[in-house]
């Protein structure tokens, strides 16, 4: 089971610790360090690295390393997951996981850590249960702290713990009944120099907000459940309900949390509701490049292409690029070669480009790597893989449903 | 108001100050004055001077100053035992408090303060609490039983607490029921053979009940578990995962591979034509792919697991193969697993666009990844026939770029591309040759030597090639200056009369200027070989050699199997078995996969029955069918091809020579007919059975002598010399019926410190026999020949030949029922006949099993009761000096001799060959011709043999 836990920051301190079994070195970490030095970026460290007597499992959030120290034989995943809940619960309660906020907190930090293990089980991690038995700290609370002695720990068991739904507590009151449910979609495709999709993939979740009094038993259908090819659920939705009547039945959590996540694989053709047009081209024997971008959108049903932002890797043998965006800023740094182009919006009567010069070495060959396009961009209130929501109005009455879009190109 | 002013102290008399502070009357001061010593404690200062001003606090209302004392007490209890006690009672009247959340707190607590002083009060407590009417702390009290028995095995055991956690696995609460399975699992880690989690349908049918309702956590505590079980039949089988099946959908991925690996496993058990298994295999690929989505590091691990799921079950991902296509934003680590798992999916549906994607990857940025892409194209080739063309081409079009690392790491794989397909792409050799000058790394270099060697008859000016090489042969590495050496004799072979200068030259390079002995020996070899017969030499240089296969870079079945068992954990992530890494091995258990409906009985029985006796079990001969055939049957069985004697030396060769080439050619020989031929080490394929390592036969002339001397010293006077090792006498392994008129019969020895088994051939048949060669069986302690069976001349009919195979320890390991079986496989031009034998296990003592008198004892302590094993040896009329001796002389050593009430004890040790250590305690009374062993080993399954091997040496 997990036995440790080291926070070591971007600059390579320890800056917290702690032990659920008996107390480990902190010389151990010495092999992550290893391990963080042969790698050359700080997201390529290896997330399992052995030593002689243990397994350190790291994750990196934040520009923290999360490093967990295990003796016996664990699931790795078991302990990448709870390492996520880790962060998730740190975001949670200080809005932020960073290094001053921990450490602002780090009183309630550890008891966070000491409730959500128990000799390196896990004993707590609904975040429900946690906020029942340490309060979250706001600026009122420890004001009221300060004055009256009280504390940030709560007296009661969480009544949510043992019961058949752990997620939620009893007795929520609400003066304004609300449910909101956000479908987010992130396409991510790979497009090759002629224009055609090599894959193109859609992971989509729907996040949710739910403020209701009670018991609240929801139902959620979709309009064409057949498109999704796999649905991972919050342990909250029944699964046997969902399997015969493709249905989405479930008491919910309080509050913010992720209804479920689903894939949409390359087999049901996505349409991709952008295009590019490139012509990046070097010359032999001269030292000049041509760099020609232009955007456009396509089957975007009307809605505005927004926050759009092109990056691409350049060749090695750039010095510089002399650009000129019809639209947005551009910036080059010529150490890492990476080209960024924010551009906006797209206006479809006139397509944003970026045209110009880019220089090479004097000398040098002309470079044999086609450099990367990555273009990340938005559409608000379109789900690309065409998924709907249906509500059932007997058990809900509120629902508003806002849909965002975001799509990576590669 | 924040906790950082915690950490902001003055220097100058900071615990003094805080000191102060913690006696302080005001509650609020007091309170953060404990903040400010957590605080410290959490940066790694060290705090624990303050340990009674801290205590001091801990009676108090306040949950949370009591949940931070807990906290600092967990810490420092241990460097400060005594004032731990202090702690106690307050600790049991928690235990008493009608909050359930402060009972579960105590409880907890006290279990992570690792005392023994404070363990022995948290018993009581702990046993009321693991009755609780409230559910919270039961399921805390099942973790702190854990926690117990990891400071103190024997006492959780006396008190019974193990019975008392079995039975939480029927509690009505589902996460009292997950966390009872986390505990017992854990504690069942520690003792392999306790058989603690004792699972039969019923357990199974809780468990599966109380995986619907408990937490994600638990959930995956309980897969783990129920991937220990076997199932009866296929129709449990299929009910586990149907119930097993919607956890493939949860959020967690940790829960969803958990549920794979139990699918997996239990698939085996499923008929192939049954409708469900089809819809099983439907069912498994889309959380796999959906894996694959989440954060790099779920990648990764879950693409190791993936890598052995495809090995496994090709067909559940045949159609996801764009999902593994590599983004640009990958972090390397998980690239470099797409990549691995890319060619395992490539077949010939799918190579066109799996050889694009791969051409992309190769002019990346990343060397380690460009290396891999380009490795990948050449394993595309030999494993896709139809597309190897396009490879080459591609391979062709990789090498124009020019790009170095690039054009050497193309050149290697075309050499493997060579040896797939010959005669049929030497048309490139000539672009090949164009980079001759830019190669740099040895890999490259070899791989090039090679090909210019073995394709010396079409390269025009492959004599200047060579010798441009040869110029700097002393500072090449070896590899490269042993391709060197074959090339030249390879190509003087096929153009003897240009090149004659230059093979003289190589030879003599070779055999006098180098200190390699590798190089030497292969220089006099080719030199003795041409100058004897160069016909000859012909033939075992341009021999033929053997295609190699993609198979080459699978893993081994039995371990793929093993895998499986364990997807999910780190096994999964290094594709090695647990028992290869997990710290103190406590002799872990292997796993293995069910077998399918039809053959059930196959599959590993549980721990060692009663075993025969060692020397006179009858030899079972195993019936030329059966599903136990299977194993056999894939041994490869080709004798590691001999070419005859070795030639005599002639007057050409220079003195030195003949003495280096003494012994060890014959077994050279055997081993390195294919090298020579042009093995390039680590890609080409190595038959298994060319596998057996040549050091053996020259083991047995080093160390054990002195090892015997120094033991005569130990025991001082009064001993007499110690017998030779006890070796029981040859019985029939293999009757001639069932050997087509082949006997033969053998028994083992150990002498010199080398196991040997010693063999009577006897041919009753009416025709010669020749072409002997034998191969084991995967066996508990890694036997397996040290080399080939020396059966130089052709057994004719009714004759006996007496052969002496050396063995070693370091075959596969796989356990057997009994422990000490062997099954061997023997074959002669006849046919392959199977049979198995039973060795004693004093063959496995080694000469060095006397331990340290102060060890000894540790370790008796310290291994636990359980493990201890008593037997009666029957009619011995020895004394204890005599016995002691007598067992001496088969490495079993004794450490200690003690005279109670007129009987001998005699304390002992003996340590077998894979490094267990057996303990025993011999009860001597003069007079009685029966004497009591006891047996202390962590392994007890040895213990039987053990003893076994006792009775046999003293009866002997």
């Amino acid at each position: 089971m997990i036995h440790s836990l080291f926070l070591i920051n971007a600059s390579g301190d320890i800056f917290l610790e702690k032990h659920w079994k008996s107390v480990v070195s902190r010389s151990v970490c010495d092999y992550f360090f290893e391990a963080q030095e042969r790698a050359t970026e700080p997201e390529n460290v290896p997330p399992v690295i052995p030593t002689p007597h243990h397994y350190l499992i790291s994750v990196l959030r934040h520009r923290i390393y999360f490093v967990a120290v295990i003796q016996s034989e664990v699931p790795p995943l078991f302990v990448i997951e709870f390492l996520h809940r880790v962060v998730d619960t740190f975001q949670d309660y200080f809005g932020v996981c960073t290094e001053a906020a921990i450490k602002d907190n780090v009183v309630v930090v550890y008891e966070l850590l000491e409730e959500m293990l128990d000799n390196g089980f896990p004993l707590a991690t609904e975040s429900n249960i946690l906020k029942e038995l340490i309060k979250p700290p706001t600026i009122l609370r420890t004001m009221v702290n300060t004055i009256t002695g009280s504390t940030n720990v709560g007296e009661q068991l969480p009544t949510g713990q043992l019961s058949v739904v752990p997620w939620r507590r009893t007795g929520v009151k609400y003066t304004n009944n609300e449910a909101y449910f956000d479908v987010v979609e992130e396409i991510d495709a790979i497009i090759d120099k002629s224009g055609s999709t090599i894959t193109a993939e859609i992971q989509g979740v729907i996040d949710a907000c739910v403020k209701l009094t009670g018991m609240p038993d929801l139902t959620l259908s979709f309009m064409n459940p057949r498109l999704l090819d796999d649905v991972s659920f919050h342990p909250c939705v029944r699964f046997k309900r969902w399997e015969a009547e493709r249905i989405l039945s479930f008491i919910p959590p309080d509050g913010n949390f992720r209804l479920l996540s689903y894939h949409v694989s390359s087999q049901n053709l996505v349409a991709i509701p952008v295009y590019v047009k490139h012509n990046i081209t070097f010359r032999e024997g001269s030292s000049q490049g041509r760099f020609d971008l232009t955007l456009g959108p396509k089957q975007t049903m009307g809605k505005a292409v927004e926050s759009v932002l092109v990056s691409s890797q350049l060749p090695r043998g750039v010095l510089n690029a002399n650009l000129n965006p019809s639209q947005g800023t551009y910036t080059f740094d010529p150490v890492t070669k990476l080209l960024t182009w924010d551009v906006g919006k797209i206006n479809p009567q006139k397509l944003p480009s970026l045209k110009g010069t880019m220089n090479l070495q004097a000398g040098a060959s002309k470079p044999d790597e086609n450099p990367t396009i990555n273009i990340q961009f938005k559409i608000q209130q379109m789900a690309i893989s065409g998924t709907q929501l249906h509500t059932h109005p007997h058990t809900l009455q509120l629902q508003s449903q806002s849909s965002s879009s975001q799509l990576t190109t590669a | 108001m924040t906790d950082s002013k915690y950490f902001t102290t003055t220097k100058k008399g900071e615990i003094f100050e805080l000191k102060a502070e913690l006696n302080s009357d005001k509650k609020e001061k007091k309170k953060e004055a404990v903040k400010k010593v957590i605080a410290s404690m959490t940066v790694g200062k060290d705090v624990s001077a303050l340990f009674p001003d801290v205590v001091n606090c801990m009676q108090t209302d306040n949950l949370e100053l009591k949940k931070l004392v807990y906290l600092y007490l967990m810490n420092y209890a241990k460097s400060q035992p005594d004032m731990a006690i202090m702690a106690v009672n307050t600790f049991v009247k928690d235990c008493e408090d009608p909050n359930p959340l402060i009972r579960a707190l105590a409880v907890r607590t006290m279990g992570c303060i690792r005392v023994d002083k404070i363990t022995e009060y948290l018993c009581e407590p702990l046993r009321k609490c693991l009755k609780d009417e409230d559910p919270y702390v039961r399921k805390t009290a099942a973790v702190c039983v854990a926690k117990l028995h990891d400071i103190n095995a024997q006492l959780v055991e006396d008190q019974g607490f193990l019975d008392t956690l079995k039975d939480l696995i029927s509690d009505s609460n589902p996460m009292v029921v997950a966390n009872a399975v986390a505990a017992l699992s854990e504690i069942a880690e520690s003792h392999p053979n306790s058989n603690l989690l004792d699972l039969n349908p019923q357990t199974i049918n809780k468990l599966l009940t109380a995986l619907n309702e408990c937490t994600e956590w638990g959930q995956i505590f309980i897969l783990d578990c129920l991937a220990n079980y076997t199932p009866r039949d296929d129709r449990e089988s299929q009910s586990i995962c149907e119930r097993v099946t919607p956890r493939l959908s949860h959020a967690n991925s940790a829960v969803v591979l958990s549920a794979v690996k139990v699918l997996m496993k239990f698939m085996e058990m499923l008929p192939k034509d049954l409708d469900y298994y089809g819809t099983l295999l439907k069912k498994l690929a889309p959380p796999l792919v959906t894996l694959l989505s989440a954060e790099p590091e779920l990648q990764y691990v879950a693409l190791r697991n993936i890598n052995l799921i495809v090995q496994r079950r090709p067909e559940i991902l045949k159609h996801e193969m764009k999902v593994f296509f590599v983004k640009y934003n990958d972090p390397i680590y998980v690239k470099l697993e797409k990549l691995d798992i890319m060619i395992r999916l490539a077949s010939q549906a799918n190579i066109a666009q799996v050889l694009a994607e791969l051409k992309e990857y190769a002019t990346e940025v990343d060397v380690d990844f460009v290396r891999k892409a380009v490795r990948a194209i050449g394993r595309c080739a030999i494993k896709v026939e139809q597309s190897a063309e396009r490879c080459v081409s591609t391979l062709l079009d990789l090498i124009q770029t020019k790009v170095n690392y690039v054009v050497q790491e193309a050149i290697v794989v075309i050499k493997d591309i060579f040896r797939k397909y010959p005669n049929k792409y030497e048309s490139v050799i000539a672009t090949l040759c164009e980079n001759l000058d830019s190669l740099d790394e040895p890999e490259a270099r070899a791989a090039m030597i090679w090909i210019v060697g073995e394709y010396a008859e079409r390269i025009d000016n492959a004599d200047e090639l060579l010798e441009s090489f040869l110029e700097g042969f002393h500072d090449e590495s070896t590899q490269v200056q042993l391709q060197l050496l074959t090339a030249i004799v390879k190509l003087f072979l096929k153009k003897p009369t240009e090149t004659q200068e230059l093979v003289q030259q190589v030879l003599s390079l070779a055999t006098q200027d180098s200190d390699n002995p590798d190089l030497r020996d292969r220089g006099y070899i080719y030199w003795r070989l041409l100058s004897t017969d160069p016909v000859a030499a012909k033939e075992v240089v341009l021999a033929e050699k053997p295609l190699i296969s993609e198979e080459t870079d699978l893993i081994e079945p039995t371990l793929l199997e093993e895998l499986i068992c364990h997807i999910g954990t780190l096994a999964s992530v290094y594709h090695k078995p647990p028992s290869a890494f997990v710290e103190g091995s406590r002799g872990v258990q292997h796993k293995r996969l069910p077998g399918s409906a039809g053959s059930g009985e196959s599959v590993e029985s549980p721990d060692t029955g009663s075993a025969a006796g060692v020397s006179d079990a009858p030899p079972a001969v195993i019936p030329s069918q059966g599903d136990l055939l299977g194993d056999l049957l894939n041994l490869d069985l080709t004798p590691p091809a001999t070419t005859g004697p070795p030639p005599p030396a002639t007057s050409g060769m220079q003195l030195g020579a003949m003495d280096l080439l003494g012994g060890g050619l014959d077994s050279l020989m055997g081993d390195e007919s294919e090298p020579l031929g042009g093995d390039l080490g680590g890609s080409s394929a190595m038959g298994a059975g060319f596998g057996a390592p040549p050091a053996a036969p020259a083991a047995s002339f080093s160390a054990p002598v002195s090892g015997g001397l120094d033991d005569l010293f130990d025991l001082g006077g009064g001993v007499g010399m110690p017998m030779g090792a006890y070796s029981p006498p040859k019985t029939v392994w293999l009757p001639a019926m069932k050997g087509k008129g082949l006997e033969i019969s053998g028994t083992f020895a150990r002498r010199a410190g080398v196991i040997q088994m010693e063999m009577t051939l006897t041919n009753k048949a009416m025709s010669v026999m020749t072409d002997f060669a034998i191969q084991f069986n995967r066996n508990s302690f890694g036997l397996a020949p040290a080399g080939p069976l020396q059966v130089l001349t052709p057994l004719s009919p009714n004759q006996s030949i007496e052969v002496t195979l050396p063995l070693n320890t370091v075959g596969p390991v796989m356990k057997m029922d009994p422990l000490n079986n062997l099954q061997v496989a023997v074959k002669n031009n006849i046919d392959v006949f199977y049979f198995s034998c039973q060795y004693p296990i004093s063959m496995l003592f080694v000469e060095d099993g006397k331990m340290e008198r102060q060890v000894f004892l540790a370790t008796w302590k310290d291994i636990s009761n359980d493990n201890e094993a008593q037997f009666q040896i029957k009619d011995c009329h020895l004394s204890s000096d005599a016995v002691s001796n007598k067992l001496q002389g088969s490495n079993i050593f004794t450490i200690a001799k003690r005279t109670v009430d007129g009987q001998d004890m005699l304390y002992q040790s003996t340590k077998l060959s894979n490094g267990i250590w057996v303990l025993a305690e011999l009860r001597v009374q003069t007079g009685n011709p029966t004497f009591t062993v006891c047996l202390k080993c962590r392994a007890p399954e040895v213990s039987q043999c053990v003893f076994q091997s006792y009775d046999a040496v003293l009866k002997n």
